[in-house]
């Protein structure tokens, strides 16, 4: 399933790692030859794990999970194994399906809270921010953005790039300049690697600066996310997010002292958060909670 | 003598059948069930016409509470399938059903005509009410915080004097600001008003509830189990008097005992949620469960074993995700879930942590965490509650516990608890709440003043080098002393609650009530 995953993502970089996760769980799904409704669970638990391996976002770990709760919340009472095997492959389309197409359902949601002359800060790379910008370009809106340079892998051109070609006017700022350029946005828009139960965020590393300086200058902070990337962690301060998120995975591997090296992502608090754009809906941070008990429960 | 389904001899449906027995033996000394239903049924129109006619009516339409299982209605609708009784001798099928719906049209106009007299007023708020006010109940205030109120001290002395329990009189001056609230004095315990053995009250209960006053069983998760206990023993020794339904009985006699508990000491909201659901349970009970309730477990273990012991045991495990290694844990006076949780993690030796016990006065609860937590080999500190600034800063996480969490998401518990949890907040340090599910109540509160209880104001008074600081506090007519026992802390102070259901934020409390309440 690694390279089924690897190979999905070489070839559609559009893609979120986490749909790309979900494709290659449901071919190892199809090609599992087992004959037990608890063996396949644990080959497919151990497939997550190897994903996650792979690569250690949030987002996969999630959307894994949520994969894997999604075909069994059916009845599979069914004497015959292969006639649940093929409904349980049914389902996982069926979730491919609506994870594929949440990303237009998110932009069609948030497209009008962005005004015409708006300016809007966003933070990295995020297609889910992308196609939101996307949609709202499409229905003839003029807006420019700000871009933070994001480091340490300055994914923050790569944004800027991306939209230069869809000719919106964008200015990268460096990380350091949030403070200084918040009272001229009237925006802010970030994505979200995981979306944790209290209603907070994981994101990329800086963006809980942005969400402190936002409340303190009173800018709305809008979040975008898919509804997989809701996730089962209650974090109450920046060190209570497991390791395992932190880092990349191959940092995770091979480096002795995790203390040395620079965490990739952290948290903001949802008191800092004004709305989440999902496929569930526009929610308040206090909503993702109940979303999540309907959710897993 | 089953009133249901046999002849009925030319009356009207529904109250013929009952007024049938009634004219076969008018002089019968006892009461047969139906015609205590019967009996029932009128006293509560004779009720509603009273109501109707005293102005417009916010009660409900309903005569009588639907949430009222035992009642058999099936058979009281004034249109009964007029296919189902059997026909009397003599007379045919269809003759019959032609006098027993000229009977119906003739009640019914008398119905509409009473009605119509008694104002229109009734019946206009009826279409009102319903459709902006779905729920058309009328929420009314508990008589416990309407002490100042004399018509509802009135009502509950003569609901108290029905039920043959003696009224606890409330002592010493109250501040102004909580007399509405009943405050008492541990030195006059109920029981000397009573007779002892008492006719109406079960003794075990009648210890409980001087346990409860004497405050020798304290804290939410004991009193519960305790009522429970007693509960239980009384069921064992409840027998069905004849001609009596068992589950309305048992109801009515469980009444007076829980007016007697809640003299001793205001129930606790966990206790509360324990009698509704025993409450509910009992009424759904057909009468041929008798033998069940005594043989096999009772309703009151599987209650204990599902919702308090085994929900302990989840949130013991859930928490210990929480406590890392060299955390600096504060707690505050005594609650048994937290008590329990830091005893697992300790014995589970992953993690090393030292506990920080905070302590108020006049309960001084704390001593009694410290006694267990030394006992168990963790590492603790004892502080005063004036000292928490001074401990904050090195404190990793606060854990407390709660006596009820409200619906609004705020959290009922012990007093000092609000002050722990605003001062961790001005320190940001994260506020963890242990609370099982059975302690979530639909109440909202956003003040410690409306529900709240005063216990022995007595108890603030301290005896120093012999002398009884505010000893004769009695006789200054300028000084009140109060003796707090809760306080609510909102919601946005609190960063987690720790359910058997996992982990939630406070604001999900109302998702989790209605998830429980689809569930029951």
């Amino acid at each position: 399933p690694e390279d089924t995953f690897r190979a999905q993502l070489r070839d559609d970089p559009d893609v979120a790692s986490a749909v790309a996760a979900i494709r290659a769980l449901l071919g190892f799904l199809k090609q599992d030859r087992g004959e037990t409704i608890q063996g396949l669970r644990s080959s497919l638990l151990a497939a997550i794990d190897t994903l996650s391996r792979v690569d250690s976002s949030v987002a996969v770990s999630s959307g894994g999970e949520l994969f894997l709760r999604f075909i069994s919340l059916t009845s599979l009472e069914y004497s015959d194994y292969s006639k649940c095997k093929e409904i349980m492959i049914e389902r996982g389309e069926i979730f491919l399906r609506k994870v594929s197409l949440s990303r237009n359902k998110i932009a069609k949601l948030c497209h009008p809270f962005i005004r015409d002359g708006a300016r809007i800060l966003t933070h990295a790379y995020s297609r889910v921010v992308l196609r939101v910008l996307e949609a709202a370009v499409e229905s003839k809106k003029r807006f420019s953005v700000y871009v933070t340079e994001s480091q340490p892998d300055q994914a923050g051109q790569k944004m800027a790039k991306a939209l230069r070609k869809l000719n919106i006017p964008v200015t990268v700022i460096l990380d350091a300049a949030v403070g200084y350029i918040m009272e001229k946005v009237d925006l802010v828009l970030v994505g979200a690697e995981g979306v944790v139960e209290s209603g907070g965020i994981i994101n990329k590393i800086g963006t809980n600066q942005i969400a402190v300086c936002a409340k303190a200058q009173n800018k709305p902070f809008y979040v975008v996310a898919e509804s997989f990337k809701f996730v089962r962690l209650f974090p109450l301060n920046q060190q209570d997010v497991p390791d395992k998120f932190k880092y990349k995975a191959d940092t995770l591997k091979t480096s002795q002292n995790l203390t040395e090296e620079h965490p990739w992502i952290d948290y903001t608090s949802p008191s800092l958060i004004t709305l989440l754009f999902t496929d569930l809906g526009v929610l308040t941070p206090s909503a993702v909670s109940d979303e999540l008990i309907k959710l897993y429960l | 003598k089953r009133g249901r389904g046999t002849a009925a001899r030319g009356r009207g449906p529904g109250r013929g059948e009952r007024a049938l027995l009634t004219g076969l033996c008018p002089q019968a000394p006892e009461l047969s069930r139906e015609e205590k239903l019967q009996l029932r049924k009128e006293k509560k129109q004779q009720k509603k016409k009273k109501r109707s006619e005293k102005g417009p009516a916010a009660e409900p339409a309903e005569p009588g509470p639907p949430s009222d299982p035992g009642q058999p209605r099936g058979e009281e609708p004034p249109s009964t399938p007029p296919g189902s009784p059997r026909p009397a001798g003599g007379k045919s099928k269809a003759e019959l059903r032609a006098e027993r719906r000229a009977k119906q049209e003739a009640e019914r106009a008398q119905k509409q005509a009473k009605k119509a007299e008694l104002g229109q007023a009734a019946a206009a708020a009826k279409p009102r009410l319903t459709p902006t006010e779905p729920q058309s109940v009328v929420k009314r205030l508990p008589e416990h915080v309407q002490v100042d109120d004399p018509a509802a001290q009135r009502k509950l002395a003569k609901k108290l004097e029905r039920q043959q329990v003696p009224l606890r009189q409330d002592y010493g001056t109250k501040v102004n600001l909580f007399s509405h609230l009943h405050q008492y004095s541990r030195k006059k315990p109920l029981t000397q008003q009573m007779s002892i053995p008492s006719t109406v009250i079960h003794p075990a209960v009648v210890r409980l509830g001087l346990q409860y006053s004497q405050g020798i069983i304290n804290g939410s998760n004991a009193r519960c189990i305790a009522l429970l206990e007693v509960f239980k023993q009384l069921i064992r020794d409840y027998s069905t008097p004849p001609n009596e339904e068992l589950s309305r009985d048992l109801v009515a006699k469980l009444k007076p005992h829980i007016s007697f508990l809640n003299q001793c000491r205001p129930l606790s909201a966990s206790m509360g949620n324990a009698i509704k659901f025993l409450k509910k349970e009992i009424s759904c009970l057909p009468d041929t469960e008798w033998p069940w309730l005594t043989k096999t477990p009772s309703l009151e273990v599987i209650y204990l074993r599902e919702k308090i012991l085994l929900a302990a045991e989840a949130i013991s495990r859930s928490a210990f995700e929480k406590i890392n290694d060299n955390d600096v844990i504060l707690v505050y006076g005594c609650s048994s879930l937290v008590n329990r949780t830091l005893c697992d993690a300790h014995a589970k030796k992953g993690r090393a942590f030292r506990v920080i016990v905070v302590d108020s006065r006049p309960r001084l609860e704390g001593r009694e965490t410290l006694r267990r937590l030394v006992r168990k080999g963790i590492h603790c500190t004892y502080v005063m509650i004036n000292a928490i600034s001074y401990v904050l800063p090195e404190v990793s996480k606060v854990l407390l516990g709660a006596h009820a969490l409200l619906a609004n998401g705020s959290v009922m518990s012990r007093v000092g608890t609000s002050q722990i949890a605003l001062v961790s907040k001005a320190y940001n340090v994260p506020v963890l709440v242990c609370c099982e599910t059975y302690k979530f109540c639909e109440r909202v509160q956003t003040d410690s003043f409306v529900s709240n209880e005063l216990d022995d104001p007595d108890d603030l008074i301290v005896l120093r080098k012999g002398q009884a600081q505010l000893g004769g506090w009695a006789e200054n007519k300028s000084l009140r002393l109060l003796n707090l026992v809760y306080d609510v802390t909102p919601p946005d102070l609190v960063d987690l609650v720790i359910t058997d259901l996992g982990m939630i934020p406070c604001t999900s409390v109302p998702v989790v009530l209605r998830v429980k309440s689809v569930d029951q």
